[in-house]
């Protein structure tokens, strides 16, 4: 059974290249627009690996990884935060969150594929 | 391609656009001797047009830029050299790039094998430019290439918190294996009673023997997730042999200086250029000037809008919801547009930050000095040309202390601080102003020294009793110096007076708070933007004056009963229990006509900052506006106790009130006698 990738991101032009990229990968993908609805979907079934955006409204990313991090039905989840290289102090407060990992906006593909079967083979 | 991917296709070819525009002026210069920093930005656009144009299967497009990729970074790591031939070459190979981007997006192929020659061309100046140039971008990263197998010992062992953040190690060494053949050892020796296992804890460690081809880059990446959550030591373990003492362990820096760590500081510098510039959003530079125009017009037009609400006002005009609402909403415009313009001259004052590192090695290896930089909130945004006045009393401080904070190592060693002295720095926003903070560990002023250099100084009189904040405050005045704080590093005692003006001309005010042994703390407060603040109008007989609302706590009309005389100090305000100081500000501007006693008039609280609050005497309070600051320096001089002056909607200039100023200058600040005043 292929491995199911939740890909959580308020751009829909983000959220289609991740999907895309990650589905010529081989894997599953549900799509979530921000932290609260990723949670919604994490609550409803079995995810193998989180991709998440750290800016977005209602809930963002490092608030994301917090919640999920302090849940035990999930967390052990590998969380990967998508960061842009100049925003370094969103991603140290992402990895002291409890974040696995880290990919840089805008990425390659096969890079985001490398990194995803890093944690989520 | 189903059709739902059109949509982030067309992002592609906006991406592929921004790149190739940025790209064009940048080739044209190449022909002139191309730098790195130039290099580096073509290479990120090429690279970003062939990953987005692999995830769409534009094979042709892809493959081309690979090539020019390889180019590129052979010029990168200076294995080529530009002659006349390569610029030729390459300047065709971007119209190429331009010409199968235009293909892709429209559909019309290019003719077969269009690009076949110029790849051709790429090639072959290559070869002839660097006869034994690699031709893999890959090998290019690595000086010595590792055409041998090389034996790496790796030492991994996770902290225990490796596994609460979902890593997993035996995906890393699974990883590991990929690279080369692996012989593995693992170390339960921390593995507790089985009573005392935590779970979710990492207990083992690991000692791998990985025998690979791969450049130790390839091995640091498979860690790169968690170098910060375990100890990780990878060494070639036939070192001598190859005369590298290639040892990387994780608490020395990739950028560590050694033979092996070569390696990655050439992967790591190109890693570090491509952060310098964003890449997310496109980007337009814009002259200064122009922005600053903007700001400007956009500052008349805030005075025009409030002259225009003020003028309707006074029309008194019955029906007039309908225009109401309109000048309301040009009201809210008008605020967008101004946050709007100074958004664009915010700039996160890293880029002063980031300076100072370097001078305080300088500084410290001059003077055989241990110290190191620890700097929290770089990210703070504040105005340009704040950011760029910063720069030198910045610079300033920081020597200063180095040199005369700091204590020598062994001095430190003996007592018992480490012999590394700290130097931090933070910058935070703190109520509408943005906080900066230079901070030492070392020995703090020394306050004996100082006062007895005031007193020979004549600066202050002999008997005359200060506070320590006092003492401290004293090396802000010019010409102040004692021997400890000559030296070649800081100057003469030039400095902190000018220091201090420095900053006052910025609308900003500097203090020092400092602990014998401990070290002192120099802390800057700044003004977010030095072009509009949001103020209260007081009326103070028939002038108005602005006082900012950011240090205003509450305003109020007290009765008679409350107002008391005291001997020496002036009217206090019995307020809740304690006492405020006075100020009449019509005896302060010596202003006739106005109101003198506070239970008819309004007294408002400010805070003034480390001298505690203090009360203006003013008439009445006309309204709280938006006003765009001009300077009074730049047309008259420095006055103590004003900060700017504004034009108000009515027309009529208005001052504005600098509250620290103000208590400063006011014979009754609490804390000091009226002697005080002297010192400013």
């Amino acid at each position: 059974m292929s491995k199911r990738v939740l890909t959580v991101d308020d751009s829909k032009t983000m959220r289609d290249m991740v999907v895309f990229t990650l589905r010529q990968g081989g894997y599953d993908t549900v799509e979530a627009c921000d932290g609260s609805d990723a949670l919604r979907h994490l609550a409803s079934g079995r995810f193998d690996c989180v991709i998440t955006d750290l800016n977005m409204p209602v809930m963002d990313g490092i608030e994301l990884v917090r919640s999920v991090r302090s849940d035990a039905t999930h967390r052990g989840v590998p969380i990967l935060m998508l960061t842009t290289e100049s925003d370094t102090t969103k991603k140290d407060a992402g990895r002291a969150a409890g974040a696995t990992g880290w990919l840089v906006k805008p990425f390659d593909p096969d890079k985001l594929l490398a990194t995803v079967r890093k944690v989520c083979p | 391609m189903d059709g739902r991917l059109s949509q982030f296709l067309q992002t592609y070819f906006e991406e592929c656009r921004d790149s190739l525009s940025v790209c064009e002026p940048l080739v044209a210069t190449l022909g002139e001797g191309a730098d790195q920093e130039t290099i580096n930005t073509i290479f990120r656009c090429i690279h970003s047009i062939k990953g987005g144009g692999a995830a769409f299967g534009f094979e042709r497009l892809v493959a081309f830029c690979h090539g020019l990729e390889t180019a590129l970074e052979a010029l990168r790591s200076h294995r080529v050299v530009l002659d006349r031939a390569g610029y030729s070459v390459l300047v065709r190979s971007f119209d190429m790039v331009a010409d199968l981007v235009a293909a892709a997006q429209t559909g019309v192929d290019l003719a077969a094998g269009a690009e076949a020659g110029l790849a051709r061309d790429l090639q072959a100046w290559l070869l002839a430019a660097a006869p034994t140039a690699p031709p893999s971008p890959c090998q290019a990263l690595t000086p010595s290439p590792a055409e041998e197998p090389v034996t790496w010992r790796i030492q991994f062992a996770p902290e225990s918190n490796l596994l609460r953040k979902a890593n997993e190690p035996l995906l890393l060494i699974r990883e590991l294996s990929r690279l080369g053949q692996v012989h593995i050892i693992a170390d339960t020796g921390r593995v507790p009673d089985l009573d005392s296992i935590d779970p979710e804890a990492a207990y083992l460690a690991w000692d791998i023997d990985l025998t690979t081809t791969a450049p130790l880059n390839d091995i640091l990446e498979v860690f790169e997730f968690v170098t910060d959550d375990c100890r990780l030591t990878v060494a070639q373990r036939d070192a001598a042999a190859n005369g590298l003492p290639a040892r990387l362990s994780d608490d020395t820096a990739p950028t560590a200086a050694g033979p092996e760590s070569v390696a990655i500081t050439s992967n790591g510098s190109s890693r570090a250029s491509a952060s310098a510039v964003p890449t997310s959003a496109p980007t337009i530079r814009v002259d200064l000037d122009k922005v600053d125009r903007l700001a400007n017009m956009v500052g008349e037009i805030v005075i025009a809008q409030s002259m225009l609400a003020q003028r309707f006002a006074e029309l008194g005009v019955r029906d007039r919801t309908e225009i109401n609402h309109g000048l309301e909403q040009l009201a809210q415009y008008t605020r967008d547009l101004q946050d709007s313009v100074m958004a664009i001259r915010a700039q996160p004052v890293k880029s002063v930050f980031q300076r100072m590192p370097r001078i305080v090695r300088d500084v410290a290896a001059l003077l055989g000095k241990e110290a190191r930089v620890v700097t929290t909130g770089e990210q703070t945004e504040i105005d340009k040309t704040v950011i760029e006045q910063l720069a030198d009393p910045l610079t300033h401080l920081v020597r200063n202390a180095v040199d005369h904070g700091l204590e020598p190592p062994d001095e430190r060693d003996r007592l018992g601080k480490p012999r590394e002295g700290t130097i931090s720095l933070s910058a935070d926003h703190r109520g509408g102003r943005i906080v900066i903070e230079i901070a030492d560990d070392g020995r703090g002023i020394n306050r004996p020294r100082v006062l007895e250099k005031a007193r020979n100084l004549g600066l202050i009189a002999e008997d005359h009793a200060l506070t320590d904040a006092d003492i401290d405050a004293l090396i802000f005045l010019p010409g102040f110096s004692t021997n400890e704080l000559v030296s070649e590093i800081s100057g003469r005692g030039v400095g902190m007076d000018v220091v201090k003006r420095n900053i006052q001309a910025l609308g900003g005010r500097i203090s020092v708070t400092s602990t014998a042994g401990e070290g002192s703390r120099f802390s800057l407060s700044l003004p977010l933007t030095l072009a509009v603040l949001d103020g209260l109008v007081v009326a103070v007989g028939a002038e108005s004056y602005i006082i900012p609302i950011q240090v205003i706590v509450e305003s109020l009309r007290p009765r008679a009963t409350d107002v008391h005389r005291v001997v020496g100090r002036g009217d206090v305000l019995a307020l809740r229990g304690s006492y405020v100081p006075l100020v009449y500000l019509h005896r302060v501007f010596e202003v006739e006509g106005a109101v003198s006693d506070p239970s008819k008039g309004i007294v408002v609280i400010i805070d003034a900052e480390d001298r505690g609050q203090i009360g203006l005497v003013v008439d009445d309070l006309l309204g709280q506006q938006q006003v765009v600051v001009k300077s009074l320096e730049a047309n008259y001089e420095p006055v103590q106790g004003i900060g700017g002056a504004t034009i108000l909607g009515s027309g009529q200039v208005a001052l504005i009130l600098d509250a620290a100023g103000l208590a400063t200058s006011s014979p009754h600040r609490p804390g000091s006698d009226s002697q005080g005043g002297r010192i400013r």
